[in-house]
């Protein structure tokens, strides 16, 4: 086990590499406020990594808040429920921040926020009434990644599962929603945590946050150390107030010195990890049976007339959370759903958010450094950065002259996409972009095998 | 709305640039120019400008003719003239600068795609090409500080050339360590002053342009080898390694992006190979100084020494352990 401080744990072992990223945490003490429900959600039927949902309702249909829209068959996929009541209008393809064109459902909110009369909470005693549960509840990943979290809790008996990580780290630059969780529902992911390790029988849990963030965990181990942990089994772990301490891998890895091998899941080397707000969010679901309909996002950047940590329902236009932060105060030139290190670039705002949407960031010229892409003159900063220990310059290269073959031997698919490399690099070659291309090489020389 | 920039994350960069990291190695160079300015007079400063200006103006003629984009605003050629100045005597006539220039810039460096693509430094190759065609002119030094005088310079040998006939007893015609270390002795008009090398190397040091794997591990297994060479003589060891252009070289030459290894297992690999071979050559060869030609060998050898010593991702060294502790 790691060395403890004070009764706050250190990281196990360093994550390699990393940047120092300026945190631009500026709305760290606005505690997230509801914003005015829309006339109108859109629900992409793909809001999280796996198999789409297919519609299960059709124009006309009255539909009520927490009622499922859209569900699949599939395990590995995660049903969408209606954010608002009120009149399905359109089942139809809309663009969603990606650019791609989904299969969407659009209710037209008719105000009253009526609750589906079939919500309650549901019966969970065992793991499978859990991974049944938490599936039910349309739960993903708040994080980001959109990775629907029952899959995670649906580990084989015969895993030993001895360590829940609870990510609390948020190394994204000005994303604070998860820090305002730790702090405003402390109760909520205490609360998840012993739920969790009750139900799944993990007699170690670690809530890993970053030492820029003191007040978090001040906060939750004051929680902790209440007579509510008879089992002692709850521990804080602060980490260096570096980027990307809050990658999946690097959580595991901080929190027990162990690496997952690449293609495998933390469960393989015996942890799950679960976002703090994903943790209070089941907490809370545990007790009520409400679905995930809403979540709360940062709305930050310098074009942004009022910085804020806003609630949304799911399904919201872009825009909409635009306007009720005030607005442009100055013309953007880059928007930004997600942080500003992985999230995606916006075409426009016409576009609603997503379950895994956990900011929405605005910029003006001149605070996104847009340098001119020149040649590689191979410092070798990139692959001091890459914390999976890969040499980014060789696998652009290699993906330049689609050689899957060097592509398989550099580890080009145990890249996260976490941006490392390209943020330190002086020639600003878009690095990541040459991941993705390097990695799309190696899919299409395994499929034509 | 205006149209939003659309790019593939991270949406923030670092603030630094290939400008930048070239500025600040010309910033590092400028303490070694000035001591050359002291000990060997104006001209020092006349055979750096033809250098600089002769590398830019040939950087940009062949990116021009070879209708590619011009890069003479990365300053990369800026540094390409003042390490090969640095690399010459003072006395060296101005044409054959032009010669060095020509090799460095458009031979080396362009003909293999200009910046990040060659594979041996610029400022040794050209500097090599000179030292064959003109071994003379290239091997002619000035005595430090006689300048002033007036009178035609006089010249004087290298403190190599007089250690190479090292038996055992340090020769009287030796300079004192410490003169040694200011740079009162012969030789290349950048390399002498020991002082100015390490300000220069203690700038990039704390700027993160380089780190102390190459330098160190190259002075090092210098050292080690004459520590044995000189049978334990320390003073002879202190001799060889304020000698020739071996910090220069270590500090400079060798920490090129380019010509040297990404890992740090390949770097150490580098240093100690450049190490080596500027002792044997020292030790063994007829030539009096070897650190140009291990350099530009270690150079050849950088795809080989990556190879090697490539990490492994994350996640693949340590599965044995991983089954290990979930067992247990």
């Amino acid at each position: 086990m790691s060395k403890s401080i004070g009764g706050i744990l250190k990281a196990v072992r360093e994550v390699r590499g990393g940047v120092f990223v300026d945190h631009n945490k500026g709305t760290k003490d606005l505690e997230a406020v509801r914003i005015t429900p829309p006339e109108k959600v859109v629900l992409p039927m793909q809001q999280h990594i796996g198999a789409p949902c297919v519609p299960t309702v059709k124009v006309g249909d009255h539909v009520d808040v927490g009622q499922v829209v859209g569900d699949s068959d599939a395990f590995v996929s995660s049903p969408i429920h209606a954010s608002v009541s009120g009149t399905v209008t359109a089942v139809s393809d809309v663009k969603v921040a990606s650019g791609k064109m989904v299969p969407a459902v659009t209710i037209e909110n008719d105000g009253e926020m009526t609750l589906f009369a079939g919500i309650e909470p549901p019966h969970v005693e065992t793991q499978d009434d859990l991974v049944k549960a938490v599936r039910a509840s349309g739960l993903v990943g708040l994080g980001g990644a959109g990775f629907p979290t029952h899959v995670k809790l649906a580990f084989s008996p015969d895993k030993k599962i001895d360590t829940l990580v609870v990510n609390a780290a948020e190394c994204e630059p000005y994303i604070t929603v998860d820090y305002r969780e730790c702090i405003d529902n402390s109760w909520d992911v205490l609360g998840g945590v012993y739920s969790l390790a009750e139900i799944l029988n993990i007699p170690h849990v670690v809530i890993a946050v970053e030492d820029n963030k003191p007040e978090a965990i001040k906060v939750l181990k004051a929680i902790a150390d209440k007579d509510n942990d008879h089992g002692d089994i709850v521990k804080l772990m602060t980490l260096r107030s570096k980027y990307p301490q809050g990658a999946e891998k690097m959580m595991v890895q901080s929190a027990t010195g162990r690496q997952v091998p690449p293609g495998k899941l933390p469960a393989d080397v015996g942890c799950v990890v679960m976002n703090v707000a994903s943790v209070a969010f089941l907490s809370r679901y545990l007790k009520t049976g409400k679905p995930l309909v809403s979540r709360s996002m940062t709305v930050s950047g310098s074009a942004i007339a009022e910085p804020k940590n806003v609630r949304v329902p799911i399904g919201i236009e872009a825009a909409k959370v635009i306007d009720f932060c005030g607005g442009f105060k100055a013309d953007p030139v880059k928007i930004i759903a997600g942080g500003p290190m992985m999230g995606t670039a916006l075409v426009d705002t016409q576009v609603p958010i997503l379950k895994g949407n956990n900011a929405l960031l605005a910029f003006a010229d001149g605070t996104v450094v847009n340098k001119k892409a020149r040649a590689c003159i191979h410092c070798g900063r990139c692959a001091d950065a890459c914390p999976m220990s890969l040499i980014p310059t060789n696998i652009e290269k290699y993906a330049l002259r689609k050689d899957a073959e060097a592509l398989i031997k550099s580890g080009v698919n145990v890249c996260m996409e976490c941006g490392s490399c390209a943020y330190s690099c002086p020639a600003a070659k878009p690095l990541v972009q040459y991941m993705r291309l390097g990695k799309e090489i190696v899919r299409e020389a395994g499929a034509k095998k | 709305m205006k149209n939003l920039t659309v790019s593939a994350s991270p949406h923030v960069r670092s603030s630094e640039t290939v400008t930048g990291i070239m500025l600040d190695v010309i910033i590092a160079l400028v303490p070694s120019l000035v001591a050359s300015v002291i000990l060997f007079g104006f001209r020092s400063l006349l055979v750096t400008a033809v250098c600089v200006a002769s590398c830019v103006v040939f950087e940009f003629a062949a990116r021009k003719i070879m209708k590619r984009d011009v890069t003479i605003g990365d300053l990369s050629a800026v540094v390409t003239g003042l390490l090969l100045a640095f690399n010459l005597p003072v006395s060296i006539p101005l044409w054959m600068c032009l010669v060095g220039s020509f090799f460095a810039i458009v031979v080396v460096k362009q003909f293999f795609g200009g910046i990040g693509q060659n594979f041996v430094n610029p400022a040794i190759g050209g500097r090599i090409v000179m030292l064959v065609s003109f071994s003379s002119a290239m091997t002619t030094w000035t005595e430090p500080l006689t300048w002033r005088n007036g009178v035609d310079a006089a010249t004087t040998a290298t403190p190599l050339s007089i250690l190479k006939s090292f038996d055992g007893a340090i020769s009287s015609d030796l300079p004192s360590l410490w003169q040694m270390f200011l740079g009162i002795r012969g030789g290349c008009l950048g390399e002498v002053s020991a002082l100015a090398l390490l300000i220069g190397g203690f700038y990039l040091l704390a700027r993160k342009v380089i780190k102390p794997t190459i330098p160190l591990c190259f002075v090092g297994t210098v050292a080690v080898i004459m520590l044995i060479a000189g049978k334990g003589d320390f003073t002879f060891v202190a001799y060889e390694l304020l000698s020739g252009g071996l910090l220069l070289g270590a500090i400079f030459m060798a920490t090129d992006y380019s010509t040297s290894p990404i890992t740090t297992k390949g770097k150490i690999l580098f240093g100690i190979g450049c190490g080596v071979i500027t002792s044997v050559i020292r030790l063994f060869a007829n030539l009096p100084e070897g650190v140009s030609y291990s350099i530009i060998l270690m150079n050849i050898l950088v795809p080989h020494i990556e190879a090697l010593t490539t990490p492994k991702p994350f996640g693949t060294v340590k599965e044995k352990k991983n089954k290990e502790e979930a067992a247990s």
